[in-house]
């Protein structure tokens, strides 16, 4: 199938984000702020980050918040009344600037939200979402996109998916959906027509590190292994790797009460919590971190493939990047492929 | 309005049972018919009961679908929802979301005999699918019931224990643990495994159906081996720490199965294909 | 760091420890803690400028104290959290041994908790120039400034609890936001869960944080939360003339005097 290819000079993308801007689309993109790269509400063109190689945090924010109410309830004489959130009424989002790891992400997590029962919540708000990719010109020794079916030119996910081609220079823009179609023709002259078959020069070189199929096939017969007692020692139990994946999707229900109305929050968790798995009798079933750090290997590489058909991981390795103790996913990885049942 | 997967139906407690001490059952009707007509379920699946404001709370649905019209829950006091829902009132509404999980075989287990094994609070989850055998008696042909709790105090389902035991088509065997009998008590004396072993009810065309704290499964399972029971003809229902109920939140992923989808019910022989994560 | 690996080398070799908890090479420039079990593993051990990480943090960490006696390579803030954590009862001589690094990377070897304070006790906790730079400007702005710059620095805060993870002083099992009866601390990050956390977490380390560090290095989004902790020194500095992590010191936070000052109270 022929992607429909445009040329977007260099000086083109502010005024793309301006034009976006009149429509009344919010457009949320990396920024640096205290020395890390993350994604914030845009209000013009100027600061947004282009130099860095990947965001601290990824962009799930934008269809799972971190913190988002799911229903309100108030009680009154009349008795309880109970409402959902209406959300046919959210404003359109441009998510400028996502890797293609992120954008393949989207995807994964959207697997965990549809499995089976469909979440609207998220559907919805993912809906509202337009997606610009922009490639990887460079990448560094934390990631390992191809190792796990992806790579740095990767459409899958993006609506529309920059390259930049060169130092400085113009980008190839492939539209890849209707919603990317939509984008182009409130702003048809600044997507000039383009033939161009250099992509692949412009990518970073991410070699490819392990072979994620035997990695799935080991983890099988892997549970009893005293490698993660091994690999964990060090691992504190924060949630700072979950947080930070894009296709971590562990969450709690809290309530929370003012007076006599409140509504209950969907808010992020870890399973790498001492407390996640803890029934209220005080029995814990994953009561020590070696447990908790090998449910993350095995939920990501193991049973999310089996059951989702999907991977857990985009190799963007922003958890090994973000975790205070250089637990290094690749790193770990690598020594399963590696060591000898 | 789109389909709000954490949206709870508002039910009404219409009656309260005092079961136990910390112990209550719930009987729930929808306030709204309209739900009410398009709800069903079947025996092994659980729901998550909310009080507003406090939380929600997993249990299963210990009524039987053959009886229609209310659903039933009964729970202990220990944490926070639970504690709230304990201080509810006849009259008051609460949520109930589901239902949710697998259910009892309990079509394929026609013309077998069944055999209910059951240990203090874990008598709910089973309560579903003995009345739900119980509606259907014809279908099946010996029905055992064995119970045992701490002390007589702790036996839930007190008079339903006193229907059981009247019925000549069930044999029930009631047991409390040694130091727990009253002193008219007439029942067995002994902890649940040793009694099963006691009663040796035979494995031939028999089900088994085992719940209980995980001490006494440890236990039961073993005897069930020595009575002949294969694995494939024990089953249980596992009591997960769960949140959602639907298979998103990852609480109850245990190994490549979720307890809120694949389970609660599975059989031994599914059980000992599972990580040691329940 | 060769005195370091050959003493760490000897003492899992004698028995006399079960685990040297020290610093490795870890990806790119990043070091990480080590926790070498047999000898063979000692030589993976180094010390220089670039291991900041508080490696007291493991000391309360039950699958590293369950493997018997410790020995933990200790600079200068990781020796002060070895301390107050023997104040609190956490640890002691007998489970541990410390293996000083100084200022100028040599090693010293301490026969006890007693000899520790003894060293620790001849520098007093100062706060670097920058910071105190930041917290002088903090101090100038008025109180909507100051409100206004924690909502917006606090905001990007996803509450992983990092911070808590890092610090060795977090060592309670079931922290004051495990409890949900009641539910002290909302569990979302939104603006009022951040602020508590934070606000709580910084009253709960008062009088007893060594200013290490270790919770803004653990941030993944490199929020200054330490600037609240430091404050706190600042004040336990202004009203009750500063601390140091004492074996038998009166905690600063939980001693009562009868001669106390109360004008804070209004």
């Amino acid at each position: 199938m022929n992607i429909d290819k445009r040329l977007v000079r260099k000086d083109s993308l502010e005024k793309l984000f301006d034009i976006l801007k009149q429509n009344s689309k919010k457009i949320y993109a990396p920024f640096l702020k205290n020395g890390k790269t993350t994604f914030r509400d845009a209000e013009s063109f100027a600061g947004i980050s282009t130099g860095h190689i990947q965001t601290s945090e990824s962009s799930k924010d934008i269809a799972f918040p971190r913190a988002e109410k799911i229903l309100d309830y108030s009680k009154s004489k009349e008795g309880l009344s109970v409402k959902g959130i209406d959300l046919k009424n959210l404003p359109g989002v441009i998510l400028w600037g996502v890797r293609p790891c992120d954008a393949v992400g989207i995807g994964e997590l959207s697997s965990i939200f549809n499995w089976d029962y469909k979440d609207e919540i998220y559907n919805n708000r993912l809906s509202q979402v337009t997606v610009f990719g922009f490639s990887c010109n460079k990448s560094d020794e934390y990631c390992f996109c191809t190792s796990v079916g992806g790579n740095p030119g990767n459409t899958a996910g993006s609506d529309i998916l920059f390259t930049c081609m060169g130092e400085d220079g113009d980008y190839l823009a492939e539209i890849l959906t209707e919603k990317g179609m939509t984008v182009v023709s409130i702003a048809p002259d600044l997507f000039e027509k383009s033939e161009t078959d250099e992509k692949e020069k412009f990518l970073a070189v991410v070699p490819v590190r392990f072979n994620h199929k035997e990695i799935s096939e080991k983890l099988d017969k892997f549970f009893e292994s005293k490698e993660w007692i091994d690999q964990s020692l060090r691992c504190l139990g924060c949630g700072a790797c979950a947080y930070v994946c894009p296709t971590c999707a562990c969450f709690d229900i809290q309530d929370e009460a003012h007076g006599k109305s409140g509504s209950r929050i969907r808010c992020w968790d870890s399973c790498g919590f001492s407390h996640f798995t803890l029934h209220t009798s005080g029995h814990n079933p994953r009561d020590v971190q070696s447990a908790r750090w090998r449910q993350r290997i095995m939920h990501k590489f193991s049973y999310m493939p089996e059951r989702l058909s999907v991977y857990g991981c985009t190799g963007c390795g922003r958890c090994s990047r973000a975790c205070p103790v250089d637990m290094n996913i690749l790193e770990n990885l690598i020594s399963i492929q590696e060591v000898t049942l | 309005m789109m389909d709000n997967l954490y949206m709870p139906y508002p039910m009404r407690i219409e009656r309260i049972t005092y079961e136990a001490p910390g112990v209550k059952t719930f009987m729930l009707k929808f306030v709204n018919e309209a739900d009410q007509d398009k709800f069903s379920y079947r025996a092994g699946q659980f729901g998550e009961y909310s009080v507003y404001g406090v939380g929600e709370s997993t249990f299963c649905i210990a009524s039987t679908p053959t009886r229609k019209g209310y659903i039933e829950c009964t729970f202990r006091q220990t944490g926070k929802v639970t504690n709230a829902l304990s201080g509810c009132e006849e009259g008051s509404i609460i949520g109930f979301r589901g239902p949710y999980g697998n259910v009892f075989p309990i079509d394929e287990w026609k013309g077998k005999s069944l055999l209910f094994i059951a240990g203090g609070i874990a008598l709910p989850p089973m309560r579903c699918v003995i009345w739900n055998a119980l509606d259907l008696r014809e279908n099946f042909k010996d029905v055992t019931i064995i119970y045992g709790a701490r002390t007589v105090k702790d036996l839930v389902y007190k008079d339903e224990l006193k229907d059981w035991e009247l019925r000549k088509d069930v044999k029930l065997v009631t047991t409390v643990d040694p130091g727990g009998e009253s002193p008219d008590w007439s029942g067995e004396i002994g902890f649940v495994p040793t009694i099963v072993e006691k009663i040796a009810p035979s494995s031939k065309d028999t089900i088994a159906i085992v719940c209980g704290p995980p001490v006494m499964i440890k236990y039961t399972f073993p005897v069930l081996a020595k009575l002949g029971f294969a694995d494939e003809n024990i089953y249980t229902t596992l009591e997960n720490r769960m949140k959602c109920g639907f298979g998103k939140c990852g609480r109850c992923n245990v190994g490549k199965l979720y307890v809120c989808k694949d389970g609660p019910v599975f059989s031994l022989a599914q059980l000992k294909e599972l990580p040691d994560e329940y | 760091m060769v005195d370091l690996i050959k003493r760490a080398k000897e003492l899992i070799e004698t028995s006399a420890v079960k685990v040297v908890i020290g610093y490795e090479q870890g990806t790119g420039n990043k070091t990480r803690a080590l926790f070498v079990e047999k000898a063979e593993d000692a030589g993976k051990l180094i010390f220089d400028s670039r291991c900041v990480q508080n490696l007291a943090v493991y000391i309360t960490k039950k699958e590293i104290k369950e493997k018997g006696k410790m020995a933990i390579a200790a600079t200068l803030p990781v020796m002060r959290s070895i301390i107050q954590l023997a104040s609190e009862f956490q640890v002691n001589d007998n489970n541990l041994l410390v293996l000083g690094i100084t200022a100028e990377s040599k090693l010293i070897e301490f026969a006890n908790l007693v000899e520790v304070e003894t060293f620790v006790h001849q520098y007093q906790i100062e706060i670097d120039v920058r910071n105190k730079e930041m917290l002088d400007k903090l101090g100038k702005m008025t109180q909507a400034e100051r409100w206004k710059f924690w909502i917006d620095e606090l905001a990007p805060c996803f509450k992983c609890y990092a911070c808590r993870a890092a610090c060795p002083m977090c060592y309670c099992h079931r922290c004051t936001v495990d409890f949900n009866q009641p539910q002290w601390i909302p569990v979302p990050s939104h603006e009022l869960g951040n602020l508590e956390w934070h606000i709580m977490r910084a009253i709960h380390l008062t009088g007893r944080c060594i200013d290490c560090d270790a919770c803004y290095n653990a941030c993944p989004l490199s929020i200054p939360i330490n600037l609240l902790t430091k404050k706190m020194l600042e004040d336990a500095k202004e009203h009750f003339g500063g601390y140091q992590p004492s074996l038998k010191g009166d905690h600063l936070m939980s001693t009562y005097k009868p001669d106390d000052k109360e004008n804070f109270i209004h």
